[in-house]
């Protein structure tokens, strides 16, 4: 009997005349990602994508969790496939059902006939397959209202789809379609969540990460590269930018008042990252800032670091409790490395005090003190591509 | 790069002649000490060899001697053990604030349990707290972090004129090989040490438990080590562990040693401005810690690692979670994270130490103060 995956589309089939390029991603992405765990035939027919494996021993769970990750998906199923004859329909429903049904349950049948060529209406079909079941298991009955299991036959161009339920997908539109933008990661909670928001969106990633040593260690960069492989397996292949900030931090250290010491990284940050990003065909930043969340987040500071740099700044998490997004990061699986306790940018040198109103002009007064053109300049070059995947 | 390992107090080099043995009690003498023929009877006699040598050690008899996986199993095993055999006795708990993990830990758990647990500062403290219900005093001979020299023969005296049913239980795992331990001479009940201290391998341990002592056992399944810790010896570790401890140099030659080392050390220091020495000059010569007030102990760790040499951030490394030994010994703030442990083995030279300081001396130089 052979499994496969159906998929459902999300999104997008509620665009226009561009679905098409939609659809032309979504089918890439897909089979980017399977290729990983082994073959399969991926094909598009009457806007549901299926996913069926070319060798028997292929490992499904693994296929359903890679489905399962990739944005543009609305919802999916594993689902058994036969010839569209009724009896072969009726005895593949009734050995994939067998391991589902072997405990007491309530179900119903539901049919849909694409196939308007098939030879029973779809009420017959669930007569037919209900019935059958009914007598093969003893221990179920039928309730259509709230049943246990929904069984639903599929009737359609290619062939007979039996499955129990509908997964729900990660949702969003397919990664891509949306354009490039960079990410600013420190190793947080906050910046993967935000990845993650805009990944989901249809944005290809790229990421800057800021390492300063000595006073950052090998392993905060370490987890950074492992927090976005755990993106990636949503967003797909990441570029990472490591950026040398080793001088850029000493410099604000010993010559900025020390309240705007965050402040002022910040702008450097963003200043570098916009030009990283902009040398890699990418036309926003991501960041992971809620606001209030810390000094360097409140409006006032917000209103400061945005006017570093020109491009969109897109903040997926500005109004988001900190519990919100911890949930999120939980189901993505990155919050148990966010929380590893290695020293990163962000925390070196933190003032006791810092500045949680600070006015623009001062700020600028203060990094003017710097050769901030040179600083930056000096950062990009210096910047080491790891590639994720 | 020169490689310069000052951080043995964390682990050391395993030394040669165990690595040897090691192997051989892998690839050729690999039996199951119980098994019943004559692979397994070759494999317990290694066994057993190692018991007599630790034994000879201790000044203590061979049946005295359990091996553990190392330093925590050993402290778990002797506080849970020593409390679930005394817990109709009586409630307390004493131990002193600055004990390793593995100790605080586990009578954190026995007071969530309900025992009552009492943390001094000195040992001095223990006859005021020491009362005819307490169970357990355990205390460390030696600090992991300063190096500090608790008297453990007051302590033993302390208990037994407060005429406690107390199980005394000793973490020598700084101490073991390095100083005089006589557990049985002394009247400690429990003392637990470690292999990978003393140039040993990792995941091997040693448990003295003084004839007639009861504990109760952490893990069942098996009659290895009487059933106090059962499941299959891993007769390579104990067997490197056996032979780092035949290869120890003479004591009192190598504290010797460790003394000029360590007041080299503390003279070279003097001249960097900022430095701060928190380690009394009494303390076990192996270990020395200090703090270069300023810089961040992580970011001095990291500095120096790029040049070849490697010692331990005196604090504890997780941020925000400061160091509880330096805490408790009512050291600043600003002291606490900036606190270096650099800690010696008889692979060490005073040219290391030059190293060492030159070095500390240009990171106070360059590196960038936290105010």
């Amino acid at each position: 009997m052979k499994e496969i995956i159906l998929i459902k589309l999300g999104e997008i089939v509620l665009k226009g005349l561009n679905r098409r390029n939609f659809e032309d991603s979504l089918m890439s992405n897909l089979k980017r990602r399977l290729a990983k765990i082994g073959e399969f035939h991926v094909q598009i027919a009457q806007s549901t994508i299926s996913v069926t494996p070319v060798h028997d021993d292929t490992d499904m769970d693994e296929v359903e969790d890679c489905v399962s990750k990739v944005f543009g998906i609305a919802a999916f199923a594993r689902a058994c496939v036969t010839e569209k004859d009724l009896d072969k329909i009726k005895q593949a429903a009734g050995e994939y059902l067998a391991d589902t049904f072997d405990t007491p349950k309530t179900f119903k049948v539901e049919a849909k006939r694409s196939d308007k060529k098939f030879p029973y209406k779809s009420p017959e079909i669930c007569d037919e397959v209900g019935g059958y079941l009914l007598e093969r298991f003893p221990d179920i009955s039928v309730d259509v209202h709230e049943p246990d299991v929904t069984v639903t036959v599929e009737i359609r161009d290619l062939g007979a789809y039996i499955r129990a339920g509908l997964i729900r997908g990660a949702g969003g539109i397919p990664v891509g379609t949306g354009g490039k933008a960079c990410v600013l990661i420190s190793g947080g909670i906050d910046s993967p969540v935000a990845s993650y928001m805009m990944a989901k969106r249809g944005l290809e990633l790229t990421a800057v990460h800021f390492a300063s040593p000595p006073y950052t260690s090998i392993r905060a960069e370490e987890k950074v590269v492992e927090l976005l492989e755990r993106v990636a397996k949503y967003s797909g292949r990441i570029k990472m930018f490591t950026v040398p900030f080793t001088e850029i931090q000493e410099q604000i250290r010993e010559k900025c008042k020390e309240d705007y010491f965050t402040i002022i990284m910040r702008r450097f940050m963003m200043e570098i990252a916009e030009e990283v990003a902009r040398r890699n065909g990418c036309h926003a930043l991501i960041t992971g800032e809620s606001l209030g969340q810390v000094a360097s987040q409140t409006l006032k500071a917000i209103e400061c670091t945005d006017n570093a740099c020109d491009m969109p700044v897109f903040r997926p998490l500005i109004g988001m409790d900190k519990e919100e997004i911890i949930s999120i990061s939980r189901k993505i699986d990155t919050f148990e490395v966010s929380i590893q306790p290695y020293e990163d940018c962000c925390t070196v040198f933190t003032p006791k005090h810092p500045k949680t109103k600070p006015v623009l002009a001062e700020v600028l007064r203060e990094q003017n003190k710097l050769d901030c053109r040179e600083l930056v300049e000096r950062a990009v070059e210096g910047v080491k591509l790891t590639t994720i995947d | 790069m020169k490689e310069i390992y000052l951080d043995n107090s964390a682990t050391t080099k395993v030394c040669q002649q165990a690595v040897e043995k090691m192997v051989e009690v892998m690839t050729e003498n690999y039996g199951n000490p119980s098994s019943l023929h004559r692979k397994g009877y070759e494999a317990q006699k290694e066994l057993e060899d190692v018991r007599k040598t630790v034994a000879d050690m201790l000044s203590a008899e061979k049946e005295e001697i359990y091996f553990t996986s190392g330093g925590t199993e050993g402290n778990n095993t002797a506080v849970f053990g020593a409390v679930g055999a005394l817990k109709r006795r009586g409630n307390r708990i004493i131990t002193t604030s600055m004990e390793h993990s593995s100790v605080i830990e586990s009578v954190q758990k026995l007071e969530k349990d309900g025992f009552e647990v009492v943390y001094i500062n000195s040992v001095d403290e223990l006859t005021n707290v020491i009362t005819k219900d307490t169970i357990l005093v355990s205390i460390m001979a030696v600090n992991n972090e300063t190096g500090f020299i608790n008297p453990i023969e007051k302590v033993k005296k302390m208990i037994d004129k407060a005429n406690s049913p107390a199980l005394f239980h000793v973490d020598a795992v700084q101490a073991f090989g390095k100083i005089p331990l006589k557990p049985k001479k002394i009247g400690i009940d429990i003392l637990t040490a470690s292999s990978h201290k003393i140039h040993g391998p990792k995941g091997a341990g040693i448990l003295y438990l003084r004839k007639g002592t009861r504990i109760v056992p952490l893990h069942y399944g098996g009659e290895q080590e009487k059933k106090l810790r059962p499941g299959t010896e891993p007769l390579p570790n104990i067997c490197g562990m056996g032979t780092a401890i035949k290869n120890l140099p003479d004591m009192n030659e190598e504290l010797q040693f460790m003394r000029e080392l360590n007041s080299y050390c503390r003279e070279k220091l003097k001249d960097i401005p900022n430095v701060h020495i928190n380690s009394d000059t009494d303390c076990l010569p192996y270990i020395i810690n200090f703090s270069v007030e300023g810089i961040k102990s992580e970011t001095m760790l990291h500095y120096l690692e790029n040049r070849g040499i490697y010692i331990s951030s005196g604090s504890a490394c997780a941020k925000g979670k400061k160091s509880h030994v330096l805490t408790a010994m009512g050291l600043s703030d600003s002291l606490v994270n900036s606190a270096l442990r650099v800690s010696f083995s008889r692979y060490n030279s005073k040219n290391d130490i030059d190293e060492l300081v030159k070095e500390i001396a240009n990171a106070n130089n360059t590196l960038a103060k936290i105010r």
